[in-house]
This record gives structure tokens, sequence and C-alpha cells, in this order.
């Protein structure tokens, strides 16, 4: 099983005075599901970038079982904030993508990709181009993509900030589902206190400048709603409510405090 | 329920449907498509063509009537001027440009993705094409001429040179402003480099490149031309010069004519194959 490993991570963009990430340590492992959560400029994505390899950090050490992660690979898999599907191809194709880059034969790439696509359900849109579809649709296109591979570890940026209210809750209680099924560490970010509270069974408070870790709680409403509990229960418990509430008071404390610097 | 139901009763009552079809009937007799505006732009000018050739205000040496220019066309489709038809030196013509295109699409396009893609290969090929780009290529066919002869070689090289380096730039750029995102999903989706060329970064170029076909199309026309008036046997631009020549005014008009003709068919079969290889290009995604 999967076990991603962070420690003592520091990046810092070329030319820029302050780091963007000072002395990130953090563990990911099966079962777990990790939300970011923090304000603009905190290094959230920074961080999913230094995950997914896309960047490397100036200090530190990211290891996937105990193998360095060096660049960008297929075992990570990532679900970006803006779709990023490729309007050449249609969405089966966007699904498959990721197996016919690996050699799958097409027969059976295409198979994997409609059951995906299902499994979103996005089924009788396969042969749709991208630019038919909403903003939600694309989504899931993306999430159906990442999911089809099968993925040692999954980033999502962000996946579902572009999404109306109740497709929004959808796609979270799915997220759990294939979370809940795979036990495949996921790795989230979001500025959406509810869903970070709601899906985390370990949330990360990031704060900015340089981007850092706050706090860091342990939950279970995801791996409730998991076992059976249903969302809307969940969320009018007091404890969620309290937690929320926990939340938005250091979110917002974190803000006037960068409000005092600046003034 | 109402709302739709009121509208509807509403309806014939005031009568806002007949008034608002009617309006719009109006409108449409007064309103030209662009298309239409276009045509009769040409159907005026051919009119006024006719009319001074046929009160005779202008002489024929200088402009012949159409219908002496379309005699000729037929003349020289089926009898030829100096010695080959006019299809003969359409077909002189379009094999020097179709040669020099398919060498040019097969060396820049790669040329292209090397520049945009990779530090070296920019550094070596910038300034080479930078340099020679700016300079007319009628202005270097001498040194062609020197070093290659007269014979067919150096018109296709000629051109080949005028088409590779708007189709190599555009393909840069293309390839430099492909979306960092999709590059990324790509990379994590486990794509090789060789992949990463194929299924993301050309495809993403592919507009640009076919921009870049239009252009230097367009540039490797008017240099054919132009090179076929200077130095050559057959070809139309060979046709025009030699008729010039002898004052042979209807077949200078002629082969002006089919010259513009030839570009205009490439230009709009650029298009047609922009909007089949790139139908997503221009649309909001």
């Amino acid at each position: 099983m999967a076990l991603l490993q962070l420690e003592r991570i520091c990046a810092q963009y070329p030319g820029a005075a302050q780091p963007v990430l000072s002395d990130i340590s953090l563990s990911l492992g099966p079962q777990q599901l990790l939300v970011a959560l923090g304000p603009s400029g905190s290094g959230k994505t920074s961080l999913l970038n230094l995950i997914a390899g896309f960047v490397e950090p100036s200090a530190g050490r990211i290891t996937l079982d105990n193998v360095p992660v060096k660049g960008p690979s297929a075992e990570r898999g990532v679900v970006f904030q803006d779709d990023a599907l490729l309007p050449w191809q249609d969405v089966l194709a966007n699904v498959a993508f990721g197996l016919e880059l690996a050699g799958v034969p097409r027969a059976e790439r295409e198979a994997r990709a409609r059951e995906m696509l299902a499994l979103v359900d996005l089924a009788g849109f396969e042969s749709r181009r991208i630019w038919q579809l909403s903003g939600g649709q694309k989504q899931r296109v993306g999430l159906a993509r990442a999911l089809a591979a099968d993925r040692r570890v999954l980033l999502m940026d962000e996946p579902f900030g572009a999404l109306d209210a109740f497709t929004r809750v959808q796609m979270q209680e799915l997220l759990l589902q294939v979370w809940q099924r795979s036990a495949k560490p996921v790795f989230l970010i979001t500025h959406d206190i509810e869903e970070a509270v709601f899906l985390a069974t370990d949330l990360i408070l990031l704060a900015p400048n340089p981007g850092h870790i706050v706090e860091h709680l342990k939950l279970d409403f995801g791996q409730r709603y998991s076992a059976g509990e249903s969302a809307r229960a969940i969320k009018s418990d007091p404890q969620f409510i309290e937690t929320r509430e926990h939340v938005l008071e250091r979110v917002f404390s974190q803000r006037r405090a960068i409000q005092e610097q600046r003034a | 329920m109402s709302q739709p139901q009121s509208a509807r009763v509403s309806d014939p009552l005031i009568g806002t449907s007949p008034t608002g079809r009617t309006a719009a009937a109006q409108s449409r007799g007064f309103h030209l498509s662009t298309r239409t505006i276009s045509v009769l732009t040409l159907i005026f000018l051919l009119a006024i063509w006719w009319l001074v050739t046929a009160l005779e205000w202008i002489e024929p040496l200088f402009l012949p009537p159409p219908s002496a220019v379309l005699e000729k066309a037929w003349l020289l489709m089926t009898k030829g001027y100096m010695e080959s038809t006019l299809w003969q030196h359409l077909d002189a013509s379009l094999q020097r440009i179709g040669l020099a295109l398919g060498f040019a699409v097969l060396t820049a396009i790669p040329v292209g993705i090397a520049i945009g893609h990779n530090r070296i290969a920019r550094g070596i090929f910038d300034p080479l094409i930078e340099f020679y780009r700016p300079i007319p290529p009628l202005a270097y066919l001498p040194l062609i001429v020197i070093w290659c002869g007269i014979g067919e070689f150096s018109k296709v090289l000629l051109i080949y040179l005028a088409i590779f380096a708007p189709i190599a730039i555009a393909t840069a750029t293309g390839v430099r402003t492909v979306d960092t995102a999709k590059v990324r999903a790509a990379q994590s989706l486990g794509a090789s480099r060789w992949q990463l060329i194929r299924h993301v970064i050309v495809p993403s170029a592919l507009p640009e490149i076919l921009t870049g076909i239009r252009i230097g199309l367009g540039v490797g026309w008017s240099t054919l031309v132009a090179a076929e008036l200077i130095a050559a046997t057959s070809g139309l631009g060979f046709m025009v010069q030699s008729a010039a020549q002898f004052l042979v005014t209807d077949v200078v008009v002629l082969g002006i004519l089919v010259i513009a003709l030839i570009a205009f068919a490439m230009e709009m079969g650029l298009r047609a194959l922009q909007r089949k290889l790139v139908p997503w290009h221009g649309q909001t995604h």
C-alpha cells in the first residue's frame, strides 16, 4: 500500500525573496484523505505541484513508499482546477488517455473508460466533444480520467471549485465512495471549509508568508458517511458544526493577523 | 404555470408575434449578407470592365474586353501559347509550389517544434531564420541561380525557403504557447517526452501550424510567380511575362486572373482544412 511522505519541505520560486512553503512535513497513507485548506497565497497549489513532481522542492525530501519522487509520473494521478482535458479527443478518448499512454489495447482501455464514465454518472456521453460539456461535466470527465488508470495516490487541486452547489455535494459523495472502495491515499486542496471538514480524515490548515502548517486536525465525518450515515445528518451534527466553526475561526484569525501585519 | 399561459393568451390579442415577424421580414429585405455584398462588388467591377471596353473608352491594347479574354482562355486551353497550353503552364507552377510546400511542411514543422520545445534548438535556428526571413526572396534568387543554375531545383529551393520561415515560426509559437495544465495533465498520466509531443504539443499547436502554412503558401505563390517572371521557360509567371513582351494584353490579363484564382482557391482550401482539422479552435471551453 502506498505511503507518501514529505520531510521538511521548502519551496521557493526563482527570483522570489520569500519562500512559498517552509518546513512542511506530513505523511499520507492508505485510508487517509488529507485536505489542505488555506487562504490564497498559502502555497496550497505549490504543495500539490511538489507532490505531483511538476516542480522540485528547494529543500527536503518527498518519497512514495521510500522511493524519492522525481518528476511527474502515472503513479500520482492529478485532477486539475480547470479540467485540462484535451479538446482534440472525445470524452471517451480523454478518459482512456492514461491507459493509451501506457499501451493498453483499445478494446480494453475503452471498456475501462466506459466503466469510469458510468461511475461519474456520464454514461452516454462517450462521443461528445469536450467543448459541448458543461463545467461540471468536464470536471467529472477529469475525475474519471484520473481514476481510470490505477493510481497509487490521487491529488486534487480544488476539483469542485467551479461546480454549482448541488453538483458539488454529489461529487463530494462520489469521491468518498471511490476513496472508500479503493482505500487509496487522496490529497485534496480546497478553500471551502464545509467541504474540507466533511471530506477530510486529516485536515491541515495552511497560513501564508511563507506557507506553513498551523494546525493538523484528525476528523472522521467522511468515514461516518462511508459507514452509511447520511450526509445531511452528518452536516447537521453539532460536532460537525463545532468543528466547522473552529476551522472558520482559525482561518479568520489568520486573516486578521495578516491585515494587522500589513497595517 | 400562469405566466406562459397568460403569454399565450395575450399573443393573438396584442399580436406581438405577428408584428415581430413583420419587423424581421422588413429587416431581412434591407439586410444583405456579407457574402452577397462581396459578390455584388465583383459583379459591379466586371460590369465596369465590360462597359469601358464596349464603349471603346480604353484601347484593347491596354484593356481587352472580357469577351476577348474569355476567347483567349478557350484558345489557350485548347491550342496553347508559347508551345504549351494553359494547363501545362498551370501544371508547371503548381508542381513547383507543391514540391516546395511538401518539403517545407516536412522540415519546418519538426524544426518549429524543436525551436519551441528545446533551448539549444532555439539557440541554433532562431538567428538563422530571423536573419534570412526579412530578405525578399527575389533578392537572393541571383545567388541561388549562381549556385544551383537556372533549372527547376533553384526555383523550388527559392519557394521552399520562402515558405519554410513562416511555418517554422508559427509552429514554434504554437508549441511555446501550449497550455501548461494540459502538458502537466499528460505528464501526470505518464506521458513520455515523445508521447507528450505527439498527443499534446502537436495537436495544441495545430491551429498555429495551419495558419503558418496559409501565410507560407501566400508568400510562396507570389515568390513563385515573381521567380517565373525572371527565369523560366514555363509556368504562369513566364506566360504573363512573355505575353507582355509582345503586348498580348489579353493573355496578360488572363494570366493574372488565373494566378489570383489559384491563390484564392488555396486560401479557401486551407481554411476548410482548418475547420475540419481543428474544430475546437475558437470554441470557448
